[in-house]
């Protein structure tokens, strides 16, 4: 049985962390000049968007929005055991030259993140590629970091992270679950 | 979700959902194609290995892009001219291509259940690419995909196959795909070449061409496969194009947007005139597009990790 162990954030905090990274996305790339986000499939996807509702209010301008669907660049396929859905990537606007913040809920071992790259970088050669995300659990197993991040929790291995959003889970909250040995 | 089989061989015994997920993966390899660096890494390290019987161009070289775009390696063998005993020479290609380590075999052979055969020997997968008049399912799924992306759904649908519905493999991979979907398939042709139980697999044989047309979202008109015509089946071609040939006074009796599709190669003149295959309701060209797409879905389905 997997159980929950603690909340980590509410729907204030979680909204409160997503306004404060707007804020230092637009203060460390002075402006929105050639700015976009890329939501990484599932639950980066909103955070993008809320991200850019919240530097639209800051700023007054529309940054664009894309999504990033990672799974044909997963280095995990042939031992997974359930084969992933391939989704379509969204992306509309050229990456190339510009300044992409990738977004997701967890940073954990930082694979997901390296697929991504290697996602992005083939749609064109952005002029920087940065990270946002909303929790980072640390045991990264590559030399990969976030920019942006709305908490640090330190956790277990045998922990989970789980965060549930609105537009997806029907509820706004992160939470620490647990499996017992 | 995965699919069922280690195989493709036929749309026959594959069920809604398993079409769906072929469909919506095609969807996403799509945008692929649709890109500068048309490369992604999932297939690194696999071999697909194309053995064709029979000539092709399309099929062949659509399987080995779909192969190559997913990193994918490939080899061909030409099998064309081999004139051995067919069950031994397939059984013996088996042994070798088993032998070389390949992961997807993909066959073409003018024998019907040869993939099958080949399926049932081999650990590796096995996509049928056409085994005589029996399936050719990445075909049929490309049908699918190509109507669903420009109707929004296959429920419903009013489907006309046109032509010589006996000599083919797309039209049964056809019939079983579109059935299986809830949309309506109708044939027509000369009454010589319309198999008489082909009623039991789903679709309904028109008596003329007009029944068929009337109404219909997707017109799909079949190759007169001159190689396999034996004699007397139709009095010649020049009669069988007045009579059948889809042209633009035909192609108004079906649906004011529906779609005109044909497997290719075209003969212009005989099944299809010229100006209706390169008209504004064609999607022939994006059929082979398409192609590329679904088997690549297909690839990814049958190899592309989750543990079997």
């Amino acid at each position: 049985m997997i159980k929950e162990k603690a909340q980590i954030l509410d729907q204030e905090g979680i909204r409160r962390s997503l306004t404060r990274i707007a804020h230092e996305i637009i203060e460390r790339n002075k402006g929105t000049d050639g700015l976009a986000l890329v939501g990484i499939r599932r639950r980066g996807v909103p955070l993008a968007g809320r991200l850019a509702e919240r530097i639209m209010d800051i700023e007054g301008h529309r940054v664009p929005v894309g999504i990033l669907d990672i799974t044909l660049y997963r280095d995990d396929l042939t031992t997974l055991a359930h084969q992933p859905l391939v989704r379509s990537t969204e992306i509309s606007f050229q990456v190339e030259g510009k300044i992409v913040v990738l977004v997701d809920d967890v940073i954990y071992t930082g694979r997901t993140i390296r697929a991504a790259l290697g996602a992005l970088i083939d749609l064109g050669r952005p002029k920087a590629i940065q990270l946002a995300v909303l929790i980072d659990r640390g045991h990264r197993e590559l030399p990969i970091r976030a920019d942006y991040i709305g908490k640090n929790v330190p956790t277990a291995k045998k922990e989970e992270i789980s965060v549930r959003l609105q537009e997806i889970d029907g509820e706004e909250r992160v939470v620490i679950l647990e499996t017992p040995d | 979700m995965k699919l069922r089989g280690k195989d493709m061989v036929g749309l026959r015994h594959i069920t809604a959902q398993e079409i769906e997920l072929i469909l919506n993966t095609a969807e996403a390899m799509k945008g692929i194609i649709n890109r500068q660096i048309k490369k992604v890494p999932t297939l690194r390290g696999r071999t697909v290995i194309t053995v064709f019987y029979e000539a092709s161009t399309r099929t062949r070289t659509s399987f080995e892009l779909a192969a190559k775009y997913l990193s994918a390696d490939t080899v061909g063998i030409a099998a064309a001219t081999s004139s051995v005993s067919k069950g031994e020479s397939l059984k013996d290609t088996a042994r070798n291509i088993a032998a070389m380590g390949a992961d997807v075999v993909v066959l073409r052979h003018p024998m019907a259940g040869a993939a099958e055969l080949l399926a049932s020997t081999l650990q590796a997968s096995v996509i049928n690419a056409g085994d005589g008049a029996h399936e050719h399912p990445s075909q049929g799924l490309l049908d699918l995909f190509t109507a669903r992306e420009k109707k929004g759904r296959l429920e419903g649908l009013k489907v006309a196959i046109i032509g010589d519905i006996m000599h083919s493999r797309v039209a049964r991979s056809d019939i079983w795909g579109y059935t299986r979907m809830g949309a309506e398939v109708r044939l027509a042709g000369p009454s010589t070449l319309i198999p008489r139980d082909i009623e039991k697999m789903g679709a309904i044989v028109c008596e003329n061409i007009e029944d068929a047309l009337a109404g219909a979202d997707v017109v799909n008109v079949l190759r007169i496969q001159t190689e396999r015509q034996q004699q007397g089946l139709f009095p010649s071609l020049r009669e069988y194009s007045r009579m059948f040939c889809i042209n633009r006074e035909r192609l108004g009796l079906a649906a004011p947007d529906a779609l005109l599709m044909h497997p290719g190669p075209m003969n212009r003149g005989i099944e299809i005139s010229p100006d209706v295959a390169d008209g504004l309701q064609s999607v022939i060209t994006e059929q082979v597009t398409n192609g590329v797409a679904v088997r690549m879905a297909l690839l990814y389905l049958l190899i592309g990790g989750g543990a079997r």
